[in-house]
């Protein structure tokens, strides 16, 4: 038995500790949100955090996620279920088209807010460089970062 | 548009629960004596359908005959079809028609969708047909060709809402006893003003539906539009962001396991033999199989599948593409094109005397242009979900073609297509792969064999190298100008390897004597539509050639086109909105390059400039300017989208895409060497749109994406004087 620490929540699976944290979030804990593009580490359709930091999970083992905080798209909303600012920046730009990256997208660029409030657009390109959007939303993904971006800042003046 | 043509018809009924169903059908077939009254003539013939259920409780449901695979289509219809009904669109819900056998038989069809309809006995074949003919329009109009919105949507949506409505307001009249006229709508909300008595749609669901049926339903002009033309954000979205989104590779259906699997590396090559000794022993692996064209593992978890599968040793049969190379695929082309010289071939067109006039020009330019296979690397791996038992085949999975892979995978089970059910999900990404049905037979054959259902997921690497190509191609060209200058000769013929040919044939430039042509060159691969089908290939030869002849002739790209497109305004409109849009002519630092394209497809009209900078080691695109004319943009925000996305996926083409091949079998495996465009390439995009007709919608998915090669490779051109006459962009050296 593997335990592990996903969203919050204590889970425990039986699983070869090999396997990619991808598939057993996917088949083991059905949690669907985290997309499979290449299985190595080539698209970031696959992006989790562990302990906050983005990994490609198809490429990383589920025995590297022992003892450490597995955060997945289904945890980066509000315990309330409001949204994050990201989540939301998503949605004023209409960033999805297709959207099977966007899982993904969200999960890097949410890494990338966390370690820099305010990126430039080089941090930008350096850090969402590694994720696929097919449908070609990248525009998008600039404005969402930006306006999320100032949404952090914003919200930091406040306090 | 919006007449009634004699073979249209509108149906409506009250069903279960007090819900309102209205549906339109125009079909093919002569309406009974009792039915021609009720309609007027016209010349429509397209079939299209569209339902929508107004429930009691003033929920309202449009139903949906298309795929939902990023274009957004699910959310337009719907916003068409309430802005002419006058509905809250906060209450709207999206449901797309699915293809369950009890869809396609008629009188199946209709328990599915209005158990308890009711229609008046004249009304009664129609209604059956229309049944019927919204089961061949999912089959034969399959989501793609841009089709969804300027058919169903025009058509369907927008005439069922306004009949909706209708109906609505005569059976609050009825009842207020006022007349229809002073009723007025709006939000769902019946209001008579004078006698201050209002309601909720949902109050008269039932009563609307013994009203009349409207035989010509009033559909609103532009100017009284409330939703249509206007950025309404995408119902499907908030789902994109939260993971919740169900995808086909999301399904969850009870005691599925997982398969993995290969196929013989050249298509057309069986597997004769396998080594499993190892995969056999492997924790997780429930079957191994060999199904004679591939080879599958089936395993507790995708993961295991697809180790196993990796250790298992295959030989294969012979195959007649076996020692095909890449070089040898361009070197067939060269000689079918040597054979039929200027004149053989199969004549597309043929006007006036391109032959004679190009023997006495002053000036002759030539030039020949090739194009590489394509993938289409959707971001969702093909897999489909299937289990087969007790005589059934149920599917779980995303198509553009959901009853076309009911019938194929019917066929291939042999089993009674009504018999086969299939659950559409979300697309992550169609581009035309998911229009065919080789992927859900594969899960169904998989299956069958098991007994249990099976979730089969494509690796990257089987999705690389077992696409159904964009055919490569070659094309040559031949053109005269007269002692004027003035382009008076054009002859062009290509290979050609799978229809259909969408592009059209003739440039849409005004040459007065024209010769196309076409020659077939067969080749084992698989082919399939790829975003803009050809259109994706003669756009860059035809364009490309355009702006050779400018140089030749001393002639601005830009002035060329214009003369060439003098009499047709629209055109031209948008030809100078993008020029604008880039300042053209204004000069650019040293080392950079500006490229002007031009291309109608799919009933739109697109101009692109593409600005690049070649100081670097390789072209980077820095700016592209895009101004389209799809008609009218019925959601503005989503056709910018669809121009953004086309430009990506053009541009990732003319810079990285080629699919080569060696020893009969694909080369490429996975994103490192068929590779992507990501963010830090991506240029600046600005699309600006012209509504140029508002009755002829044009698609939008796709016509962005033709013009985009062009103009990159012509400011290629500008920038450093090289012409480029094969793609992509990387097997060229700029150093
Ligand atoms: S699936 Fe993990 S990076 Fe592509
Ligand atoms: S939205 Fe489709 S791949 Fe990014």
């Amino acid at each position: 038995m593997i335990k592990l620490n996903v969203n919050g929540q204590a889970r425990e699976v039986d699983v070869d500790p090999a396997t990619p944290i991808l598939w057993v979030v996917r088949e083991n804990l059905e949690m669907t949100g985290t997309k499979f593009g290449c299985g190595i580490a080539m698209c970031g359709a696959c992006t989790v955090h562990l302990d906050g930091k983005p990994v490609r999970s198809c490429s990383t083992p589920i025995s590297r996620a022992e003892g450490k905080a597995i955060t997945t798209i289904e945890g980066i909303a509000e315990d309330d279920g409001t949204l994050s600012k990201v989540q939301q920046a998503w949605i004023e730009a209409q960033v999805p088209q297709c959207g099977y990256c966007q899982s993904g997208q969200i999960m890097s660029a949410t890494a990338l807010l966390q370690k820099d409030p305010n990126p430039s657009d080089e941090q930008i390109d350096a850090a969402m460089a590694g994720n696929v959007c097919r449908c070609g939303m990248y525009g998008r993904i600039r404005t969402a970062i930006k306006s999320a971006a100032g949404n952090t800042q914003a919200a930091k003046e406040e306090a | 548009m919006g007449k009634w043509s004699r073979r249209a018809f509108i149906g409506a009924g009250v069903v279960a629960g007090g819900a309102l169903v209205v549906g339109i059908a125009v079909r093919p077939g002569n309406p009974t004596d009792e039915l021609k009254p009720l309609l007027a003539k016209g010349d429509g013939e397209e079939l299209i359908n569209a339902w929508v259920k107004v429930d009691a409780n003033n929920k309202v449901t449009a139903i949906v005959p298309h795929a939902e695979m990023g274009q957004g289509a699910h959310s337009v219809l719907a916003q068409m079809l309430a802005d002419e009904m006058d509905v809250d669109w906060e209450a709207v819900d999206i449901l797309e028609a699915p293809a369950i056998p009890a869809y396609v038989g008629a009188d199946l069809g209709r328990e599915f969708i209005a158990p308890t309809l009711e229609v008046p006995k004249v009304l009664e074949p129609t209604v059956q047909g229309a049944f019927l003919s919204l089961a061949n329009m999912m089959d034969l109009q399959i989501t793609g060709g841009s089709f969804s919105i300027r058919g169903s949507g025009q058509r369907g949506m927008r005439t069922a809402g306004a009949a909706a409505r209708e109906m609505l307001v005569a059976a609050a009249a009825e009842k207020w006893n006022v007349p229809a006229a002073e009723i007025t709508t709006s939000n769902s909300i019946l209001t008579h003003k004078s006698s201050g008595k209002s309601a909720t749609y949902g109050e008269f669901a039932a009563a609307a539906a013994t009203q009349d049926l409207p035989v010509k339903p009033r559909r609103k002009k532009v100017e009284e539009f409330t939703l249509m033309g206007k950025p309404m954000p995408r119902k499907d979205i908030p789902s994109k962001v939260n993971g919740t989104a169900g995808f086909g590779i999301d399904a969850q259906v009870e005691g599925m396991k997982y398969a993995a699997v290969k196929a013989a590396p050249v298509v057309g090559a069986t597997v004769e033999k396998i080594d499993a000794s190892k995969a056999k022993t492997m924790p997780g692996v429930l079957q191994i199989l060999n199904m004679g064209d591939f080879v599958a593992v089936v395993a507790d978890g995708y993961w295991q599948a697809q180790k196993a599968l990796g250790t298992i040793e295959a030989t294969y049969s012979e195959a007649e593409g076996q020692n095909l190379d890449q070089g040898d695929v361009f070197a067939r082309y060269a000689k079918a094109l040597d054979e039929v010289g200027s004149d053989g071939g199969d004549v597309e067109t043929d006007e006036g005397d391109a032959i004679g006039t190009f023997a006495e020009a002053s000036k002759k330019v030539t030039a020949e242009y090739k194009v590489p296979f394509l993938a289409h690397a959707t971001m969702e791996p093909m897999n489909c979900t299937a289990s087969v038992k007790d005589g059934r085949c149920d599917l779980w999975m995303g198509t553009q073609s959901p009853l076309g892979t009911r019938r194929d995978v019917a066929k291939a089970l042999g089993l009674d297509e009504d018999n086969v059910s299939l659950q559409n999900a979300y697309l992550g990404g169609g581009f035309g792969r998911r229009a065919s049905s080789d992927v859900p037979v594969m899960a169904a054959r998989i299956a069958k064999a098991t007994g249990y259902p099976v979730k089969m997921i494509w690796s990257r690497e089987e999705d690389t190298a077992q696409d159904l190509y964009r055919p490569s191609a070659t094309s040559r060209f031949e053109a005269g100008l007269d002692d004027k200058g003035k382009l008076v000769s054009w002859n062009n013929v290509h290979t050609h390897l799978f229809d259909p040919q969408e592009a059209p044939q003739v440039p849409h430039y005004a040459i007065a004597n024209h010769l196309i042509r076409k020659v077939d060159v067969p080749m084992h691969l698989r082919f399939g539509p790829w975003r803009s089908v050809d259109h994706s290939q003669q756009a860059w030869f035809i364009e490309s050639f355009i702006d050779e002849i400018a140089v030749e002739a001393g002639k601005d790209p830009l002035e060329l086109r214009r003369e060439l497109l003098a009499r047709s305004p629209r055109h031209l409109a948008v030809l100078n909105k993008a020029a604008e849009m880039s300042n053209w002519g204004s000069a650019m630092p040293r080392g950079h390059g500006r490229g002007i394209a031009f291309v109608p497809s799919f009933g739109s009209v697109v101009a692109q400039v593409a600005e690049v900078d070649m100081t670097g080691t390789k072209p980077r695109v820095t700016k592209v300017y895009c101004c389209a004319d799809v008609g009218f943009a019925m959601n503005p925000d989503g056709v910018a989208a669809q121009m953004e996305s086309a430009i990506v996926y053009g541009l990732t083409a003319a810079l990285y895409g080629e699919i080569s091949i060696k020893d009969g079998a694909v080369q490429q495996s996975n994103f490192h060497d068929y590779e992507m465009l990501r963010i830090n390439e991506m240029p600046d995009v600005e699309v600006t749109l012209i509504n140029g007709d508002h009755e002829r919608l044009g698609g939008a998915g796709e016509p962005g994406l033709p013009p985009l090669a062009p103009a990159v490779t012509n400011a290629v051109f500008a920038a450093t004087g090289k012409r480029v006459r094969e793609l992509p962009l990387s097997k060229h050296s700029f150093a």
